[in-house]
């Protein structure tokens, strides 16, 4: 599904990651932890291709194609969902009518043909149950006065419509009370199946405790240094980044 | 990313054609002998020659302003005509006397007067260069009593009324611009809804520039008599030509005790190149006089012209009247706009509303320039304002200059002002969803015009999204 091969990227001309590899299968949860500063948040941005970030070397290839070489809104229809850290706010244009847009363009992208205001109505109800969001929400603009949590939740009820091939959270956890964060991983979770793969970014590992990873990565100074199953998240938990760190430095 | 903003920009002006017509034209310049010649092409009776006379007297010692927040070269006034008119032979009785050739031009710019004539409910009147052409619908309406006409035909028809109200909004002492309006205006809509009646359709008035080096300088008047209520909108477009041509055009409101005008402009000039080469001069006097318990609504879109100088304006003279005033002004390339409102409390218990949304792309200069006034025998008004701007790229600029007087202590105001631009990060949300950039930056635009839209009649508000997608057809940085 996802082959990452030796990425160089960075934000502003500044290099943030040396070299990182890692290899998604169709149907595996990946989860990739480690400390602030890392380089986490800026995979999920090259991998959907946010301004601003540019890669000087490697390659990502994405269902046998080159990712790095398809416009933004291209690999969104192609099945690429990065759910944000800080999704912006658009005042004035309503909830439900942004996710029917989005919906209907890469409906219309896989050939398939465009839902009508009823059809897509009945599947975002469907979908809505899945995060716990009520109705109201939907005809409010689009992030416009949501609180955090909200925000977090329209992320992931976004997600469930789209059905994209490759979700990539981007801390999504962050700033989430145990309840949200449940809802969250319930999301997740409906999304699951082996013909979706999951990348889990995130600081903690508290979130992976209902979100089962397949596999946990641990990323530090730009590069990948360690993986395991989910035993690893544990230690990680246990015993934090600084085992990492030093049982690295003394390999180099 | 900069690139999609500008293509969607940069699209083409699309009504800029010319129309092959004989035109009745005056030859350039302006002096007594030009007003003297418009009156009496148009059969005017003697008290509106020397109306227009005491105007161009008054012009004359007149200055141009100079305070607003828009840069031209001087107009030479002399150099510009001030009467053009589609040659015809005599009046007409129906749509079907009309020049063919003219009808063709109104059907390019959407406007099938025939079409409007069966389906629409829309009742129209089209002006070309300075003659109304045709009016639709006048059998109807007149059977409530509803008078919508050509002003011309209005001063034959309904003298007193004309006399009555002309210049009782806008005096011809009002402005440079109106001022000269008053003394050379060639035609433009007369309306006037009798006691208690409701307009059963929208009245519609499209205006159209064709003749080069011609001004245009229309005037409307709009009587809403006690209890009446009127939905009137306007639409205007241009030939491209590579000169600046004047439009300097004069409306009068007048709503009656409890009678209610909603005036819906969507204005489209030819906004000039992307050089900024030609386009309109769009300085305009809009303004309502609203009596006791009465209500006047503008609403404006306002996305062409090279520049529009334009503050639609209401006189709350009785106590309980309302004041109401939308706006989107959009200005792209080179365009400068310096629009804004004033609202004039006069009356008990008055209230206004003012929403206001510009949006700058490529080196668009735009200016919010709104006064409320407040005076001592206006107990208990109320004004809200709110004035956004949307910035698109960072080569240009948005001005917001509120003027608040108040001198009466029971007055509530409020004021709010944003500025903010499209970001990157906006784009790339809705990218990242799969939705275009250009999709995305006309979603975003539209959200931000929203509560003004909302205040179009339902067909407009389509056409003025549109218009805004055209407009901005290559902008986003």
């Amino acid at each position: 599904m996802l082959e990452i091969k030796n990425l160089h990227a960075g934000i502003d001309g500044k290099e943030i990651l040396h070299g990182l590899t890692l290899s998604v299968g169709t149907g595996e949860v990946h989860a990739i932890m480690g400390p602030n500063g890392s380089g986490k948040s800026t995979l999920a941005n090259v991998l959907a291709g946010r301004p601003r970030y540019s890669v000087t070397a490697g390659s990502v290839t994405y269902e046998g194609k080159d990712l790095l070489s398809m416009p933004v809104e291209e690999r969104a229809r192609e099945g690429v969902f990065l759910a944000m850290q800080y999704p912006v706010e658009i005042p004035g244009v309503n909830n439900i009518y942004f996710l029917k847009a989005a919906l209907n363009s890469v409906r219309k992208h896989r050939g398939e043909e465009e839902l009508d205001a009823l059809e897509f109505l009945q599947l975002a109800r469907q979908k809505m149950k899945v995060v716990d969001l009520d109705e109201a929400f939907m005809n409010r603009a689009v992030n416009e006065g949501f609180s955090g949590g909200e925000k977090k939740r329209n992320e992931i009820f976004q997600m469930a419509v789209l059905d994209p091939k490759l979700a990539i959270l981007d801390e999504t956890d962050s700033g989430l009370d145990i309840d949200a964060l449940r809802i969250v991983a319930g999301g997740v979770n409906a999304l699951r199946s082996e013909k979706h793969s999951v990348l889990v970014i995130t600081h903690y590992q508290r979130l992976l405790s209902y979100l089962i990873p397949d596999f946990v990565h641990v990323l530090a100074n730009g590069r990948i240094v360690k993986s395991g199953g989910k035993e690893l998240a544990e230690e990680l938990e246990q015993k934090g980044y600084e085992w990492i760190e030093q049982e690295v430095a003394a390999g180099a | 990313m900069s690139n999609t903003i500008e293509q969607i920009a940069n699209q083409e002006y699309k009504y800029g054609f010319v129309t092959d017509i004989e035109s009745d034209v005056a030859p350039p310049g302006l002096n007594e002998d030009i007003v003297r010649l418009i009156s009496a092409k148009k059969d005017e009776p003697e008290w509106l020659l020397q109306w227009r006379l005491r105007s161009f007297r008054q012009w004359l010692t007149m200055k141009e302003p100079t305070w607003a927040n828009v840069h031209y070269p001087p107009i030479d006034y002399q150099a510009s005509r001030y009467y053009s008119a589609p040659k015809q032979k005599r009046a007409l009785n129906s749509l079907d006397e009309v020049d063919p050739e003219l009808r063709r031009t109104f059907e390019k710019l959407g406007i099938s007067l025939e079409e409007q004539k069966r389906l629409s409910g829309v009742a129209v009147d089209a002006v070309f260069d300075s003659v109304s052409v045709a009016t639709t619908f006048r059998v109807e309406l007149a059977k409530l009593g509803i008078i919508f006409c050509s002003f011309s035909e209005a001063v034959r028809e309904h003298p007193d009324l004309v006399r009555k109200y002309l210049g009782s909004v806008v005096p011809y002492t009002d402005n440079f611009f109106a001022t000269l309006n008053s003394a050379v205006f060639s035609d433009g809509s007369f309306c006037y809804i009798p006691k208690g009646v409701r307009c059963p359709m929208e009245l519609s008035t499209y205006f159209r520039i064709n003749t080069a080096g011609t001004g245009q300088f229309e005037r409307t008047l709009i009587i809403a008599d006690e209890g009446a209520y009127v939905s009137y909108l306007e639409g205007c477009t241009a030939p491209m030509r590579d000169e600046n041509q004047l439009h300097a055009a004069v409306v009068e409101l007048v709503a009656l005790d409890g009678a209610t005008i909603k005036y819906s402009t969507v204005q489209n000039w030819y906004p000039g190149d992307k050089e900024g080469k030609g386009g309109i001069y769009n300085f305009v006097t809009k303004r309502g006089k609203a009596f006791k318990g009465s209500k006047i609504s503008w609403t404006q879109v306002e996305t062409g012209s090279a520049i529009t100088w334009k503050y639609p304006s209401c006189i709350l003279q009785g106590d309980d009247s309302v004041g109401e005033f939308y706006s989107v002004a959009l200005t792209n390339n080179y365009q400068q706009a310096d629009t804004g409102t004033k609202m004039i409390h006069i009356g008990k218990n008055t209230r206004s509303t003012i929403v206001s949304k510009g949006i700058s792309a490529g080196h668009g200069q735009q200016t919010y320039r709104g006064a409320v006034k407040i005076l001592k025998s206006a107990v208990d008004a109320r004004n809200y304002s709110q004035c956004d701007s949307l910035l698109l790229g960072d080569k240009c600029g948005a001005h917001t200059f509120p003027y608040i007087e108040v001198r009466n202590p029971s007055a509530r105001m409020e004021h709010e002002a944003s500025t903010s631009k499209i970001g990157e990060d906006q784009l790339f949300y809705c990218q990242q969803r799969g939705i275009s950039a250009e999709d995305a930056v006309s979603m975003i635009v539209n959200g931000f015009c929203r509560e003004v839209f909302r205040e179009l009649p339902m067909e407009f508000a389509v056409e003025a999204q549109k218009l805004l997608s055209v407009s901005l057809e290559g902008s986003v940085g």
